[in-house]
């Protein structure tokens, strides 16, 4: 049998066993380490074995979390953490892929790789630290950047407009779409838990704050204490909101929650939404691969016996 | 004095508008021949175009074996006026081409749509024998006999079967061979197709018989029922498929683009049955990263492309150089460059290219392939060394062995065999497991992830041996030194004969030198050489890196003189060779017109570079 669907004695993993030993160089007071917190609460709460995960990042602060989560870690290129996240679950579907980067890594120089993973709906999970800046490069202005605003690195004010990447994936097919805070924990290991369980390519934007470079974007900000009250609002405050598509196959629901989900993602200005934004059951590529190839329901395509193929009819068609 | 086959073989032109249907023809032509024990090679030239401009097909044919075309045609076959006479009519400034009724043998035959009423003075030949077919007609009355009358124009692309028909009747050959080949062709649902495209050829052929007296002077039989050996008929993209597939590939990534789309396409019809996963992807940074994340996690996974393409891949191919990756193996039909440059047409100038393919210093292997033998064991090869040295692979291929069909014998499949290289045996919870250990032969044994006790980072940063990023001076010493005694470790493994080949004697008094696809040409074009008196032989480069730098430049210190063959501009092998051998070559007989060389251009311009001292040959017969 191969080793990697070998059966395992049944057993609890601690948090601990989620986490490195590999020193963390993120700035203190770096909203990553929040992020980074919850993702190891996630899977010990979820409690995948560390040897069935594997975190493929991009690069960037964030890309370097996967040296800190003990499990199976690709710490990639520039943007193509979603590439490498699909060869990888391609590769074996019995592995839970979780992929990770920055806003310029998915939505700059990633972008076509965030629009296109959203409409395969491999079951991956993407999760987006989204801080408005470059820091590694020391604080250039990101895709998310809000026209008009200028960290303190910046000699002038942005003069474009910053992307809505709730929007964008809402275009791109994403099946679960969310939304989380960095310094909120609580919140997003719960998010996280359900991006994770969901069947699907699961997007969680993740407000992050970069203490050193984006100036605007702070914790205080956040937390409003200029306009005495927090400027995140929870989507599920809201007893109406309901962001699940019963029926996946009536466009008027899609398009009636993907509304309501757009409407959301463009609350500008002191109310930013936060939570689930929409979530709908639909088949995965992987489903679909394994309508083309059988095998694939029982094994992942790893462990199928692929090495003792007889080739000779695909000869003899040429006889 | 010609040689033996350039006195037997028989060279056909089918030439008509992209989207006529030429290539079905031409195909089923070409399966007739091989059934009738002949060996045959078939070549299409074709513009990036859906429909409407020149294409044609050559096949050649002979009782011996042929790998390469000439310049000569002894039946050309045409099925519009573009075909015969080119297009300086519609494009006067710059006409892409002169048609190929110069290029009639005399003696020679030539077929055309009587309905174009061309004068026979137009040709301005009095050498070759014209045959006019009213191709409309003759289509009427085959379609008629299958109960199809009067729908003539709707089956108008039956006009080549129609044309194959009379290049029957006048040239011959067993119709019943051919169809064969025409109901192997149209098969099941199809099969109504079959019997009116039977017709077509019945009728032209009768025809083509009762109205001509003169034959041109080369005609065409079939081997005796018993002489005739089973053969393939196989192209270069599935030769590639088949081996890949017999390699074990579980993932192939592509993103559509000429001419590596076809040998994707073909794993998309046949890999399912195999259990192989085709991914078509958004671009080629998708393509190659998507590869690597499968072969990180321990499937074999490849990717095919052009230089555009492969362009876009560089970042992936050093990612997967450093991370260690076991692949992946990259597929590099080499078309006409650069930048867009001739998407439909054959070059050999993405050697350098393959050679550098990223930034920074890091081990590759790049191997050319010259013919569908080699082609099949490279690409077989390829994943194999993919595992065992755990870096990524570059079969370099062209677009001349894609589309070209060549008849070859069986090959022997239990030679294949398949090594994944070292995997590390987990054993309790895998601590102290380094997936960059520090190795003598650089390399480290892998997990597959999903394996209790194989967990492994690894990262695009430098990392020490536990695969974390580190600046550390020691380390980056000890890692570059590690990764690049692959290359060693592989130059050591790799056998000779995988390397390079010495075609013909072990001494000459002429060497050319080449690789790639130009191989048949080469091969042929040495018999032809040989009779100007003196002793021939073809030292055939394939294993590019690592180089086989001694025996190389053993071989071409003892060589009298030496020609390099390149179907590129700059020579791309001889500055390789220089580079690792010191040794610069006498002579180089280059074409960069898009187009394979033809036997004739390299016979000639080895003759030319030979009698007129010239360092440098341009060679373009159009």
């Amino acid at each position: 049998m191969p080793e990697t669907s070998a059966a395992v004695a049944p057993k609890e993993f601690t948090l601990q066993e989620y986490k490195t030993d590999v020193h963390v160089d993120w700035c203190p007071g770096c909203g990553d380490f929040g992020i980074l917190s919850s993702i190891q609460q996630a899977l010990f709460q979820l409690q995948i074995p560390p040897y069935k995960i594997a975190m493929i990042s991009g690069i960037g602060c964030s890309g370097k979390t996967p040296h800190y989560v003990d499990t199976y870690g690709l710490h990639t290129l520039h943007g193509r953490a979603l590439p490498v996240a699909t060869g990888a679950k391609l590769a074996n579907s019995a592995l839970t892929v979780v992929a990770v980067g920055g806003d310029g890594d998915g939505y700059g120089i990633g972008a076509g790789y965030f629009l296109n993973t959203g409409r395969r709906n491999l079951d991956i999970t993407y999760i987006v630290f989204n801080n408005g800046v470059y820091g590694l490069t020391k604080g250039q202005a990101s895709p998310t950047l809000a026209k008009g605003l200028k960290t303190k690195s910046m000699p002038d004010p942005a003069i474009q407009e910053g992307i809505n990447p709730i929007a964008v994936a809402l275009g791109a097919g994403y099946t679960w779409i969310g939304r989380g805070y960095a310094l909120d924990v609580k919140s997003l290991v719960s998010l996280m838990t359900q991006a994770i369980k969901h069947k699907g390519t699961a997007f969680l934007d993740v407000f992050q704050t970069c203490p050193v470079y984006n100036d605007l974007r702070t914790k205080e900000w956040y937390a409003g204490e200029d306009i005495g009250r927090a400027r995140l609002r929870r989507l599920d405050a809201d007893p109406s909101w309901d962001p699940v598509v019963k029926d996946p196959t009536s466009v008027e629901e899609i398009v009636e929650k993907k509304t309501r989900a757009l409407n959301a993602s463009y609350e500008a200005g002191d109310n930013l939404a936060v939570g689930v934004f929409y979530t709908i059951a639909l088949p995965t590529y992987d489903e679909q691969l394994a309508t083309k190839i059988p095998a694939l329901k029982e094994h992942p395509l790893v462990d199928l016996p692929l090495y003792q193929r007889d080739v000779d009819p695909l000869f003899n068609e040429l006889a | 004095m010609p040689t033996e086959l350039s006195r037997r073989e028989f060279s056909w032109v089918l030439g008509g508008p992209q989207g006529g249907g030429i290539n079905a023809s031409a195909e089923v032509y070409a399966k007739a021949l091989a059934r009738g024990g002949l060996h045959v090679f078939a070549n299409i030239e074709f513009h990036s175009n859906i429909m409407g401009k020149h294409s044609y097909y050559r096949v050649t044919a002979a009782q011996l074996p042929v790998h390469s075309h000439v310049d000569d045609i002894h039946m050309l076959v045409a099925l519009d006026q573009e075909s015969l006479f080119g297009d300086a009519a519609e494009r006067k400034h710059y006409p892409s081409h002169t048609g190929h009724v110069h290029q009639v043998a005399a003696g020679g035959g030539v077929i055309y749509d009587a309905d174009l009423k061309i004068d026979p003075a137009q040709f301005g030949r009095d050498d070759i024998n014209l045959y006019p077919i009213p191709f409309f007609e003759l289509l009427e009355q085959a379609l008629k006999q299958v109960g199809k009358g009067g729908q003539s124009r709707k089956y108008i692309v039956m006009r080549n079967t129609v044309a194959l028909g009379a290049s029957i009747g006048i040239s011959g050959y067993d119709e019943e061979l051919l169809f064969e080949a025409i109901r192997d062709e149209f098969k099941g649902r199809k099969a109504e197709a079959a019997e009116m495209n039977v017709a077509a050829v019945r009728v032209a052929a009768a025809y083509a018989r009762s109205q001509f007296g003169a034959r041109p002077t080369r005609t065409l039989a079939p081997l005796p029922a018993e002489k005739r050996t089973r053969r393939l008929l196989i192209k270069g993209f599935q030769a590639v498929g088949i081996a890949k597939l017999k390699a074990g590939l579980g993932l192939q990534t592509y993103y559509p683009i000429s001419p590596a789309t076809d040998e994707s396409v073909y794993l998309e019809a046949k890999g399912p049955h195999y259990q192989c996963a085709v991914v078509q992807c958004e671009d080629e940074i998708a393509s190659i990263n998507m590869a690597i994340g499968a072969a990180h996690m321990g499937v074999r996974a490849a990717t095919s492309t052009a230089g555009p393409g492969f362009a876009l891949m560089s970042e992936g191919f050093g990612f997967a150089a450093i991370t260690e990756a076991p692949g992946p193996v990259v597929f590099l039909w080499q078309r006409g460059g650069p930048s867009t440059g001739l998407p439909t047409r054959t070059e050999q100038a993405d050697l350098q290219f393959a050679l550098h393919p990223a930034h920074g210093d890091f081990p590759h292997i790049v191997v050319a392939s010259g013919d569908i033998e080699e082609a099949f064991a490279d690409s077989f090869e390829s994943f194999n060394w993919a595992d065992r040295y755990q870096v990524p692979v570059v079969v370099l291929l062209e677009k001349f062995l894609a589309s070209s069909l060549f008849t070859i014998d069986p090959m022997d499949m239990t030679r294949f065999k398949v090594d994944r290289g070292l995997i590390h045996q987990a054993n309790g919870d895998g601590d102290g497991y380094r997936r960059h250990a520090l190795t003598a032969d650089g390399i480290s044994p892998r997990t597959l992830p999903g394996m209790p006790g194989g967990i492994f980072s690894t990262t695009s940063d430098e990392h020490d041996p536990e695969g974390h990023i580190t600046e550390g001076i020691e380390n980056r010493i000890a890692m570059m030194r590690k990764r690049m005694a692959k290359l060693d470790t592989a130059a050591k493994e790799i056998p000779a004969s995988t390397k390079f080949t010495l075609h013909g004697p072990r001494q000459a008094e002429l060497t050319l030198v080449g690789w790639g696809a130009t191989k048949g040409a080469i091969l042929d074009a040495m018999a032809e050489l040989e009779l100007d008196g003196r002793l021939v032989n073809f030292l055939q480069i394939r294993l590019m890196r690592p180089f086989p730098s001694d025996a190389v430049a053993a071989i071409l210190r003892s060589a009298e003189q030496t020609v390099l063959i390149e179907n590129n501009y700059s020579a791309q092998l001889g500055a390789l060779i220089t580079e690792h051998t010191g040794v610069v070559l006498d002579h180089h007989v280059l074409k960069y017109d898009g187009r394979p060389f033809s036997r004739n251009e390299i016979v000639e311009g080895v003759r030319a570079a030979l009698s007129e001292r010239k360092k440098e040959v341009m060679v373009s017969h159009a």
